[in-house]
């Protein structure tokens, strides 16, 4: 594999020749509050790092477990759909050890949680999810893009996914009156969204990539699309014999269920209100603190209980995520406790939630930004809000 | 007695598992995933075993006998292989030479671990190895083996603990009832820190074809050659090294040795090595020792103790990258053989066949990796 290939892919630091220090966060503390927020941040991250063991193996042993053991059930199950318990049964397992394996492991272990067990099956170059997107497409927009510019406007291509307008820096365009149309179609889909998203194509609207760049670095896309559609709609539902459709019925549905839960979690993880954007100015040259600050300003919590946790894929704990994509998941609880204490301290919002308020507030964003700004707040007769300065975003400057 | 699944049977139904059709079905994942929670050793593609005895064989070595799955497609005798073993949820993998003869009838092997003195996983083997625990391997390797033509000549020489794979050749040669003049030269410290002590003077007792020579270089002399190896030893066996095959394995110091006393005597195309790439770690030395191989088409420059990421970007190569602060895990790669220090923690790893951040480790001595 030649690793050249993919250099030019690599993010650039946010640095500027003018060596203006970054301006993120200066409204809740001074530089040297940053620096010292920086460092304890630092200093749980090492703590987590020191003490990874044993557990911590054994624990994503037992979800990857009850991942191919819900798989295996959920499979077999369908071979018996005159008993309809049996097939709903069927379905219903199939759709968790889905989600188990695209958000508890997948997500995770992409993001290198566990490279340090030295196990192949659990390394972030090797996992393959079962999901239509390539993880080596996924881990590039995802891991380097996305967790690098974390809510950085016109760099951050997670903002809407280039679809739908959910900050108001966004410049408006009369398409986004489908916004909330968008978001139904893109929930249901949502595998198939996160594939043309991972393509990458903005890059060659922009002509930063050429389009023989853009097919070499989607090579393997094709490949990977064609063994999954095989898998669920030919040959589980050929097995079955006389019960084709019903099977291939199945194993749609948990795609959905799969996608629908996916959308929702990850949607509640940046799109909440109160959840911070940032100007790519005002993180040129940021520190270390600022960094960590601008993640946890930009991400947002889901309450819940364990199973609810780790069904999430611990995506609930999106601020400790954010602040620590590489420490395995199951660390974000005890990691929360300090978090907050921190934001306490500075007196720093830590936002967080139910899953029904933390939705309502995206699904209130989607309409709220379908229109211009403004609109909504005097439809609703208030005052609206001072109009930002809107951008240009990195897939739409055409638009 | 009657094993339960006929091995026909049993082998048919690895072909079925092992199968692209069963692939298509568990894709994205391998069938082993589903396999090993049945059991772990049922796994047909990933080699596995099952420590069934630890033998204490000095005071500072000890023998693992090895009862691997159907995996495994055996070894001939002088191959290593990889062994893996997990130790608070991180698997630590070494090479380890086979020890045992290739004629053993119970599909078990052994392999022969020195415990050195700060070593993380010979000292784990020697004292804390517990019967049953599971090993992860790689299949056999190596080209340290003997011709299917065994000549009438052969010398097999070692040093410390290089007796391993040439102990599996003379058992083998044993066990399938060779005959022809074989030389058994080796070196020890001393008698205590032998190993295999006891076989070697049955060995020595029962197969006259065997010239047995042991040398004690930290103990009074005994026999025919003392002290550590030189040209002279050889003349006093009477071995002539343009006629003889030889199969040498030991210390870095005593392979050298041998070398130039096969090249001098023009005969180095008889001479077959193996070394213990054992990492070598000089703390005084500020790390900025050794040589860095880069990738597997022997690219190197000279260690100059900054990050590998820092250092491959000096030899000209653009390896992928993230942060360069240890988070994104985007520069991660493999590294194949050697020591690296964390920048951040100061700790030192010396796993072989890892995957390291290149951004946040520096080599320590001689390093490979797979760039
Ligand atoms: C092809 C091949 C075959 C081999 N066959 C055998 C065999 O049959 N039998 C056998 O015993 N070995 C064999 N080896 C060597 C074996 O693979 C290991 O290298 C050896 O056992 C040491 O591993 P370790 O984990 O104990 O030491 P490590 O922990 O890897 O340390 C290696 C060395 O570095 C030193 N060290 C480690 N960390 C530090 C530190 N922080 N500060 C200072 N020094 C440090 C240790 O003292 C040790 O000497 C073989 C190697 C190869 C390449
Ligand atoms: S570049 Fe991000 S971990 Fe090395």
């Amino acid at each position: 594999m030649s690793i050249a290939s993919n250099h030019d892919n690599a993010p650039r630091p946010l640095v500027s020749d003018s060596g203006a220090r970054a301006t993120v966060g200066l409204e809740y503390m001074t530089y040297e509050d940053l620096e010292d927020f920086g460092k304890q941040l630092d200093e749980i991250r090492q703590r987590m790092l020191d003490s990874l063991g044993q557990e911590d193996a054994d624990y994503i042993r037992g979800i990857v477990k009850a991942q191919s053991t819900l798989e295996t059930v959920g499979r077999a199950l369908m071979f018996l759909p005159f008993i309809p318990p049996a097939w709903l049964a069927g379905v219903a397992a199939l759709s968790v050890s889905k989600i188990l394996d695209n958000m508890e492991i997948g997500h995770n272990v992409m993001h290198g949680q566990y490279d340090w067990m030295n196990d192949p099956q659990l390394n972030s170059k090797m996992y393959e999810w079962d999901n239509v997107s390539p993880s080596a497409n996924w881990q590039y927009t995802h891991n380097y893009i996305h967790h690098t510019y974390t809510n950085i406007r016109g760099l951050d291509r997670d903002i809407g996914y280039g679809l739908l307008r959910i900050d108001p820096d966004q410049k408006w365009h009369p398409a986004y009156l489908g916004n909330p149309l968008y978001a139904v179609v893109l929930m249901f889909v949502f595998q198939w969204g996160v594939l043309v998203h991972d393509l990458d194509l903005d890059r060659l609207q922009t002509g930063e990539a050429t389009w023989a760049e853009v097919k070499e670095r989607n090579s393997g896309t094709l490949r990977k699309v064609r063994r999954q559609l095989l898998k669920d709609y030919v040959l589980f539902p050929a097995l079955t014999g006389p019960f084709f459709a019903s099977t291939m019925a199945g194993n749609a549905t948990a795609n959905v269920a799969r996608n629908v839960w996916a959308f929702a979690i990850i949607f509640c993880g940046h799109f909440p209100a109160d959840v911070e954007s940032f100007s790519e100015e005002s993180a040129e040259n940021e520190s270390r603190g600022q960094w960590y600050l601008r993640q946890l300003l930009g991400s947002a919590n889901i309450t819940g209980s364990k199973l609810f946790h780790i069904m999430s894929g611990n995506l609930s704990y999106q601020i400790e995520h954010h602040l620590f994509p590489d420490i395995p998941s199951r660390r974000y609880p005890e990691i929360a406790d300090e978090v907050r204490a921190l934001c306490e301290r500075y007196d720093l919002r830590y936002n967080t939630g139910p899953l029904p308020r933390q939705l309502g507030s995206v699904a209130k964003k989607i309409v709220k930004y379908a229109l211009p700004n403004g609109f909504w707040d005097r439809l609703r007769g208030g005052t609206p809000e001072p109009a930002p300065v809107a951008y240009d975003e990195p897939g739409r400057a055409a638009a | 007695m009657t094993t339960a699944p006929g091995p026909t049977r049993r082998r048919l139904t690895r072909r079925v598992l092992a199968s692209p059709l069963v692939e298509s079905l568990t894709a994205p994942h391998g069938v082993d995933r589903f396999l090993e929670h049945v059991d772990p050793m049922l796994t047909v593609h990933s080699v596995r075993a099952r420590v069934s005895e630890v033998i204490h064989e000095t005071g500072a070595a000890s023998t693992v006998v090895l009862e691997p799955n159907d995996a495994w497609r055996g070894f001939r005798p002088g191959q290593h292989v990889q062994f893996g073993v997990e130790v608070d949820g991180k698997r630590r993998i070494r090479c380890f030479s086979v020890s045992s003869s290739s004629q053993r009838t119970d599909g078990r092997f052994s392999v022969t671990v020195k415990a050195h003195q700060d070593g993380y996983v010979s000292q784990y083997l020697h004292r804390a190895l517990g019967d049953g625990t599971l090993i992860h391997l790689s299949e056999a390797e190596g080209g340290f083996v003997l011709p299917t033509e065994v000549p009438d000549d052969l010398v097999l020489l070692s040093g410390g603990s290089g007796i391993t794979p040439v102990m599996s050749m003379l058992r083998s040669l044993r066990d399938r009832g060779h005959d022809r003049s074989v030389t058994f030269l080796h070196y020890a410290r001393s008698p205590e820190d032998e190993i295999f002590a006891a076989e070697l003077d049955e060995i020595a007792a029962t197969c006259p074809w065997v010239s047995m020579c042991r040398v004690y270089t930290r103990a009074p002399a005994t026999g025919r050659v003392q002290g550590r190896f030189d040209a002279s030893h050889l003349q006093q066996l009477a071995i002539d090294p343009s006629t003889t095959l030889t199969y040498a394995c030991g210390p870095a110091g005593l392979i050298e040795s041998v070398r130039r006393t096969y090249d001098a005597a023009g005969a180095g195309e008889n001479l077959l090595m193996e070394y213990f790439k054992v990492p070598t770690v000089d703390l005084d030395a500020e790390d900025a020792t050794g040589t860095l191989a880069l990738d597997l088409t022997g690219r190197e420059v000279p260690n100059d103790g900054r990050t590998i990421l820092e250092q491959a970007e000096a030899a000209g190569l653009t390896p992928q990258f993230g942060c360069r602060m240890g988070v994104c895990h985007t520069c991660t790669v493999h590294k194949l053989h050697g020591a690296v220090r964390n920048v951040i923690t100061g700790d030192v790893r010396a796993n072989t066949d890892e995957h390291i951040q290149i951004c946040i480790n520096s080599p320590v001595g001689d390093v490979r990796v797979a760039l």
